[in-house]
């Protein structure tokens, strides 16, 4: 990219806590309600109220952190963040400022096959804010508060990234880790998981260059795009002779250009102090350890394990453990099963259909119960591979078994040895003159007699015992 | 034989149905009307009023089984939020405010069948210690000096609470108490002020001043009355988490006046030669009172006494500069309309303020501002502790502390204005019982020598009101304070 200048980023992630029930209130967090339905007193701030922390919250935001490998604090306190905004209806955000509930932890990330150990800082919850409604009306601004109150996790990294490919495997690292244990959906478009980037340039070996942040991106094009942006900007600015500003700037999608949105001159003094509303957070160990035993199989355990027990490649063992629901579709299909032919049925050809049809695996129109049906068959020599993908093409469309189908389509294998030789035979009879070639030596032949007898067998002889039976007879 | 009512004199006139709930009601309701000069209520809740009387006198009439608050006249400090009742917080912010929601503390009321009559005048969100920066005007004490007709302040910041028992306009009053708001005025109008230990009584629904100091609180005419209404608005609340776990307990019931065998402690850091000479003639008396009926008084050392204001004047405004953050004009109270939403902030709360608010808000933002947060705040919050772990040590050795509640008696509403640094000096005896979350009452001791109310105060350890309640009941049995106001207002 540009020679020995290196970038330098650090990521915050703000990852909603996957609970029916927000932060400090009893108000639901249903996505997409109809504007200030899911407010309570609580969330309104009206005079009086107070917060009441959602035990499920902290459950999630521990888990999150075991999951992260980090450090749970036993104690941790919830502060108040101060400043007027609209759709910030206390005048403050209840957050954690100097005691988080999770310390430092980290992840290992994966770029084509290098591995490498990204630093978490801390992870801690707080409360998001309502919605500002800016087109509505010519003149008004509206707010909606029905995400006033929803507890966030925001998971702060070390400055240990140094490319957009790192940032965006980060991420997603994260969310991944996040969905299995069922604490963040990570739904970007809706808003559930979003980064902060903190970006800096230096010349190699040279102290750390001052930072931009570029706020609120929830997608990994648009991350990868601003990154790449952001430091040819800076690079430029330092090779013009000038120095970077520490400043928040905005992705703007667009025009695929960050721009300022406020200097840090201009930076809120947020005046942080512990909520006395709200007493310390105390986390008993035994709860904590009960958590602990309880999590789930975490993303590199589960690719490890696959590259053990189904003797599968790395890549196909990473691209089936990306995603929580997948690797669990695999196992169901690769148990007691050919497992290459499950990594490549559930890699190859459902992926395609699943992305043809932009569908997540939960929807897919074959369950896993029937595409090892369909592998059974292929297995045990029934149908042929090839017959198998007009049989699963089928399924995706209808409900019909795959026997059903296989019958109805006239799909079973031909693995009779003499009705096999039958068709070469004819074959043999029919192309007295290419016969004769392969026995003069031109032996690449083999190819078209076993494809004439596919032909007159309407793919449907045991490609096997065919290849097997044309050489012997040819050889003869 | 309608006034002049306690709890305990109200609920047996109507268990033995001397007279009806709505009788006693409307007696009160007339008597409010013809004292427009006390300026007490901002809100008189007359229908709700007769409406509850009503429902009493229905059981009565049922025979069945009413409790001591049922039926009896109350009026609540303009800080506990209403259901349906114009609840302002003495604000021009809140002045449209009415609640869809009842304070615990309120809602405990309601449901032993108390009649609110109204909302009580205070200072404006609970600032202050003369009633004066009330946007709805101050409250005048019913109290005068003798031959001046000069008008004297009722103590703040529940002035109203206090004014309306002393002037008989309701049976008993709630008031909140951030560093002596009930104490003090309780001490200016010769009344029973009590502060419940901080977590007895749940916060949710009263209007917040200084979270980690507001607890409300009785204000009544005997040491009888506040048992009962300690009794009634206290206990967890799930709402707050601030709320203590602690069981209820049976105050009122449990109640005797002995103080035999305790040891009441007499700080000497409070012993000055500022102190006026009549106060200090109490305070003495007290102490001998005391030790005729059996405690034993023990010389104490509260070190950190000093220190115990300048560490609230931060604490407490640095708190209240968050906690009035949501009055913003965006979803409630009043908005002054402008071109764009900084504008509009700074009109809403120029307007929507007062002076005394501007000023602690501005002192809290301060404080809290970076740069200064380690300076002030961190530096207040451990006098804090220090002053908390002066009271544990005293404790050890004793079971009470005898102090005045005010440094000075009412005084006129016109006094020449001083140095608002002087004003907080009002607070200095009541303030570290708040810092230190204990329970702390006023009890009054007589008359000065122009006629004005000197009250005493004792502070106890952590959810010890009973002995509290116990050791007042004794002072009050033994000094038989029943002089009254004279009435001028009406």
């Amino acid at each position: 990219m540009n020679n020995n200048w290196q970038t330098v980023i650090g990521i915050e992630i703000h990852a909603q806590v996957n609970s029916n029930s927000k932060l400090f209130s009893s108000s639901s967090t249903e996505f997409g309600s109809a504007p200030n339905t899911q407010v309570s007193l609580v969330d309104a701030a009206m005079p009086g109220m107070l917060p009441v922390i959602n035990k499920f919250c902290i459950e999630q935001a521990v888990k999150s952190g075991l999951g992260l490998n980090a450090k749970i604090n036993k104690i941790s306190i919830f502060d108040r963040k101060n400043y007027f905004y609209q759709d910030l209806p206390q005048g403050y955000q209840i957050s954690q400022f100097k005691d988080p509930i999770v310390g430092e932890g980290s992840i290992e990330i994966d770029i084509e096959g290098t591995k490498k150990v990204i630093g978490i800082e801390r992870l801690h919850l707080e409360q998001d804010a309502g919605k500002s409604l800016h087109d509505q009306d010519p003149k008004l601004t509206f707010v909606d508060l029905n995400r006033s109150g929803i507890a966030l996790m925001e998971i702060v990294s070390k400055p240990d990234m140094s490319s957009p490919e790192e940032a965006v495997a980060y991420i997603r690292k994260v969310r991944t880790i996040l969905r299995y244990l069922d604490t963040c959906d990570g739904n970007m478009e809706q808003g559930s998981l979003r980064a902060d980037i903190n970006i800096s340039v230096r010349k190699e070996g040279d102290e750390l260059g001052t930072r931009c942040e570029i706020k609120n991106l929830n997608s990994f094009k648009h991350i990868n795009a601003a990154i790449n942006f952001e430091v040819d900007r800076q690079i430029k600015i330092i090779e013009g002779g000038e120095k970077i500003k520490q400043e928040t700037r905005l992705y703007d999608v667009v025009a695929d250009k960050t721009r300022s949105m406020r200097s840090k001159e201009d930076a809120h003094d947020y005046r942080y102090f512990p909520d006395p509303d709200l007493l310390p957070l105390k986390l008993d160990q035994d709860w904590i350890d009960k958590l602990k035993k309880d999590l789930p199989e975490l993303p590199d355990e589960k690719k490890a394990r696959f590259i053990e027990l189904y003797k599968i490649s790395e890549y196909d063992a990473e691209v089936l453990t990306s995603d929580r629901l997948t690797s669990r579709y695999f196992e169901d299909v690769a148990t007691n099963r050919n497992a290459k032919l499950a990594v490549s049925w559930v890699a190859s050809e459902l992926f395609a259909i699943l992305n043809k049809l932009n569908l997540s695996i939960e929807k897919s129109p074959v369950n896993s119960k029937q595409l090892g049906e369909l592998i059974d068959e292929i297995e045990s020599g029934v149908i042929s591979n090839r017959a198998a993908k007009e049989v699963f093409e089928e399924m995706c469309e209808s409900d019909k078994s795959v026997k059903d189908i296989i019958n109805d389509k006239g799909l079973v294998q031909i693995s009779d040895t003499s009705e096999i030789e039958k068709f070469i035979d004819q074959v043999l009879i029919d192309n007295p003159d290419n016969v004769q070639k392969y026995k003069e030596g031109k032996t690449k032949l083999l190819g078209f007699f076993i494809g004439e007898v596919m032909k007159a067998t309407k793919g449907k002889a045991n490609p096997g015992l065919l290849n097997q039976i044309v050489k012997k007879k040819l050889d003869n | 034989m309608l006034d002049n009512l306690t709890i305990e004199k109200t609920s047996k006139l109507l268990s033995e149905k001397q007279v009806s709930a709505l009788e006693i009601t409307n007696n009160y309701l007339k008597k409010i009307k013809d004292s427009n000069k006390l300026n007490c209520f901002i809100t008189v809740s007359d229908e709700k009023a007769i409406d509850a009387a009503k429902q009493t006198d229905k059981r009565i009439s049922n025979n069945e089984k009413i409790g001591l608050l049922d039926g009896v006249p109350l009026a609540y400090k303009d800080l506990f939020c209403t259901d349906g009742i114009l609840t302002t917080a003495s604000s021009k912010i809140l002045s449209n405010f009415i609640p869809t929601y009842e304070s615990t503390v309120t809602a405990n009321c309601k449901n032993q069948g108390a009649v609110v009559l109204g909302k009580l005048n205070c200072d404006e969100f609970a600032m202050g210690s003369t009633n004066k920066t009330s946007f709805y005007g101050p409250v005048i004490n019913p109290w005068k000096s003798i031959g001046n007709d000069e008008d004297l302040v009722p103590g703040g910041s529940s002035g109203g609470s206090a004014a309306a028992v002393a002037a008989d306009l309701c049976v008993a009053s709630l008031g909140t108490d951030t560093g002596g708001s009930i104490r003090q005025p309780a001490s200016f109008t010769g009344l029973v002020g009590l502060k419940p230990t901080y977590g007895r009584v749940s916060r949710w629904g009263t209007v917040a001043f200084a979270s980690s100091l507001d607890q409300a609180g009785p204000i009544s005419k005997t040491v009888e009355d506040a048992a009962i209404l300690l009794e009634t608005i206290s206990g967890h609340d799930n709402k707050d988490s601030t709320s203590s776990l602690k069981e209820n307990e049976l105050f009122y019931s449990n109640l005797n006046s002995s103080v035999k065998n305790l040891k009441i402690g007499v700080p000497k850091e409070y012993m000055s030669d500022d102190l006026p000479e009549e106060i200090q003639k109490f305070w003495n008396e007290g102490k001998k009172i005391l030790t005729e009926n059996g405690a034993e008084l023990v010389e104490i050392s509260l070190p950190s006494t000093n220190t115990a204001l300048p560490a609230y004047y931060i604490i407490a405004p640095a708190e209240a500069s968050s906690n009035l953050s949501r009055y913003d004009g965006v979803k409630y109270g009043l908005r002054v309309k402008e071109k764009s939403l900084i504008e509009m902030y700074e009109s809403t709360r120029s307007e929507g303020f007062g002076d005394e608010v501007k000023r602690r808000i501005m002192i809290g933002t301060y404080v809290l501002s970076s740069g200064y947060y380690d300076a002030y705040y961190i530096k207040a919050q451990k006098i804090r502790s220090i002053i908390k772990n002066d009271f544990d040590n005293v404790f050890k050795n004793v079971d009470a502390i005898f102090t005045p509640a005010t440094p000075n008696t009412a005084f006129p509403i016109n006094r020449e204005e001083i140095d608002p640094v002087q004003n907080y000096l009002n607070d200095i005896f009541t303030v570290p019982a708040n810092l230190a979350g204990l329970p702390a009452i006023s009890i009054p001791f007589g008359l000065d020598n122009s006629g004005l109310p000197i009250g005493m105060q004792l502070i106890t350890n952590s959810f010890e009101e009973q002995m509290l309640l116990n050791i007042s009941k004794n002072l009050q049995d033994t000094i038989n304070f029943s002089n009254q106001p004279i009435q001028w207002w009406a």
